[in-house]
């Protein structure tokens, strides 16, 4: 499945997710508040979607035919912040605006500060319901566009996410991929120990998702996942990246305790140091 | 830029509050949708773990829960940020708490603009509105962190639904904490010009009015913590007296406690009255402090309200 993605596409993501990884703990600490933890699991999701699998251009970022990104768990702006300036949709230096007074980069994405982003989110279980009215709208055309919604482990606690599943399930939408960042991880704990979630896998197909499991931090996984998507045509698929709260930075790794707190200056550094950076100011 | 004074956080406070209930009331119990460290239930989760429900991100759902809790003998507090239990959660405040008469006390933490970086979609300024209109609702917006724990006991004291609105931010302790449910406290007597102000702006009107004072002018200044029951007898008392009545809210005009406090005035003893909050627009990121200047309450703008209230009583030129 993962057959056509060449060594060189492999190394050119984690090249980017790198950067990205290193931007979202500067981002965050420069702004002095945030969500590390969760922006740091999503981000080989986002980058293989903003760099790969979604038919975008920088050069027209309004084109009525893109392929539309709904970030539901909109607190993890930092990642989609990074890989969309490294994509060339904003300046780079915007990055360090993050949270300030007047930044289009708002603590949760904002499509009326920035208009690349497609749908605000912030307050959790929005997000799928907007990405089924988008594949519906694909559907009357005259836009053949297709629709990806990211969402959390702990936004799967909130009711008007099954409502959407639902209506995904239900309207057979075959241009709608929902993600889900299973990093086992909310605010106060574990998913499992606060609301369990699980059978999560079963629970999507049970609403009629065409449903893929998968290591959220392998490429050749990720991109096979997208590349089975486009060949269902039943109805919805839901990818299940089973992902680490934190990855890439170890004292972030497996806890919820950087779910909202950045990094002080000297986690920063560390965090830097483990990432290959140079220490140091931004860039 | 910062209030002058310490400043205590007021979630402390209401997390403290509810320890020490806990020991006393054996029926309370309380919710909280994954926000507890932030919200400070926590504290009680800790000491009580099984009167405790973090039921997950699950606000609408932890309203109906908190009902039926209530509704089969216990004191339930419900806790989450405002934009939360007011906004994503309101018609099951409405149907299962309130219309139900159900004994919830809802805690909302991080009311206002002063929730900072979170951005405009977290700051809540409808919410006072939204909870005020509902038949049956006690509604509570502390200016500081003795104001929370006095009004923490006066809801659990008192049986039916409750709104209480705290603020992320430390605030400085204003009053001496001797809250009463429907009464207005006067922090300052005067007779020029009055002042209403509640949560965060209590400390703003404190220190326009010192200033006042210092120039000659007389201003009381009234905190209305108890939105509901309104202490209406104070507030025509003022108009009365003063001629004059600024508002200061850190919520919406459209819907808070100006809107209030204008049609209550100009039912009864029609006075002018100027209200100082939140334009007809959402928030966005920022410093806290410096948002709720660039929203249209700062020091300045309180000051040149008040200004212009004088010169339309004629009491300056
Ligand atoms: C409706 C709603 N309730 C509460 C919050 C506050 N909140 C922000 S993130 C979060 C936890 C989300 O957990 P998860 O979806 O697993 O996010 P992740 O671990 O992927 O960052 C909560 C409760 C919110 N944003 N929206």
């Amino acid at each position: 499945m993962a057959d056509e993605v060449s060594e060189e596409t492999i190394r050119s993501l984690e090249a980017t997710a790198l950067e990205i990884r290193r931007d979202i703990v500067r981002m965050t600490h420069a702004a002095g508040s945030g969500h590390p933890g969760g922006s740091l699991s999503v981000c080989d999701l986002v980058n293989a979607l903003v760099f790969q699998e979604l038919r975008i251009d920088p050069a027209r970022p309004d084109w009525p035919d893109r392929d539309r990104l709904v970030l539901s768990k909109g607190h993890a702006g930092p990642a989609l912040y990074s890989a969309l300036a490294l994509r060339g949709f904003l300046p780079r230096e915007e990055l360090w605006t993050l949270r300030k007074l007047g930044s289009r980069l708002q603590g949760h994405v904002d499509r009326g500060k920035l208009p690349v982003i497609e749908a605000s989110t912030g307050c959790l279980g929005q997000g799928i319901g907007m990405a089924v009215g988008m594949a519906l709208a694909a559907r009357l055309g005259p836009h053949a566009f297709r629709t990806y919604a990211i969402l959390g482990d702990g936004e799967c606690q909130a009711g008007p996410t099954w409502e959407a599943l639902m209506a995904g399930g239900h309207y057979k939408l075959s241009n709608l991929v929902v993600i889900l960042d299973r990093n086992l991880y909310e605010t106060d704990g574990s998913t499992e120990s606060i609301m369990g979630i699980e059978p999560i896998a079963d629970k999507f197909r049970a609403f009629r998702y065409h449903t893929i499991e998968i290591d959220g931090h392998d490429y050749r996984q990720i991109l096979g996942a997208f590349a089975e998507a486009r060949r269902t045509t039943e109805g919805p698929t839901a990818i299940v990246a089973h992902t680490v709260k934190g990855k890439g930075v170890s004292f972030m790794e497996g806890t919820h305790v950087y779910h909202g707190k950045p990094p002080s200056a000297a986690e920063l550094e560390r965090a830097l140091t483990e990432l290959g950076a140079p220490s140091g100011a931004p860039r | 830029m910062t209030p002058a004074g310490p400043a205590e956080s007021l979630r402390d406070a209401y997390g403290k509050t509810l320890l020490e209930l806990g020991g006393k009331d054996p029926t309370l119990v309380v919710l909280d949708a994954d926000l507890s460290g932030s919200t400070r239930t926590i504290l009680f989760g800790q000491k009580y773990p099984d009167r405790f429900f973090n039921v997950g991100v699950m606000e609408p759902t932890m309203m109906s829960i908190a009902a039926g809790l209530a509704l089969s003998g216990r004191v339930a507090f419900a806790s989450s940020f405002a934009v939360f239990a007011a906004g994503q959660a309101y018609n099951f405040v409405r149907q299962s708490i309130c219309y139900n008469h159900a004994n919830v006390k809802i805690v909302a933490t991080h009311g206002g603009l002063l929730v900072g970086g979170d951005g405009g979609t977290h700051q809540m300024v409808e919410d006072i509105g939204l909870m005020r209109g509902l038949p049956g609702m006690t509604v509570i917006v502390p200016a500081d962190a003795p104001t929370t724990r006095a009004a923490t006991l006066a809801v659990h004291a008192r049986e039916g639904p409750a709104y209480v609105r705290l603020t992320r931010e430390n605030l400085p302790v204003v009053t001496d904490g001797t809250f009463q449910l429907g009464k207005a406290a006067e922090l300052r007597s005067g007779s020029d010009l009055t002042i209403v102000a509640v949560g965060a702006m209590v400390a703003r009107a404190l220190e326009v009015a010192d200033e006042l004072a210092q120039m000659g002018v007389s201003t009381r200044v009234l905190d209305f913590a108890s939105v509901k029951p309104f202490d209406e007898p104070a507030l025509l008392r003022a108009a009365r007296d003063t001629g004059a009545v600024l508002v200061l809210e850190e919520h919406s005009v459209l819907t808070g406690v100006g809107a209030l406090v204008a049609s209550t005035t100009s039912e009864n003893y029609p006075v002018p009255v100027r209200r100082v909050g939140v334009p007809d627009v959402f928030g966005e990121s920022g410093d806290p402090w410096a948002l709720l200047d660039r929203y249209g309450m700062s020091l300045e703008r309180i000051r040149d309200e008040a200004w212009e209230l004088l010169r339309v009583r004629g009491k300056v030129q």
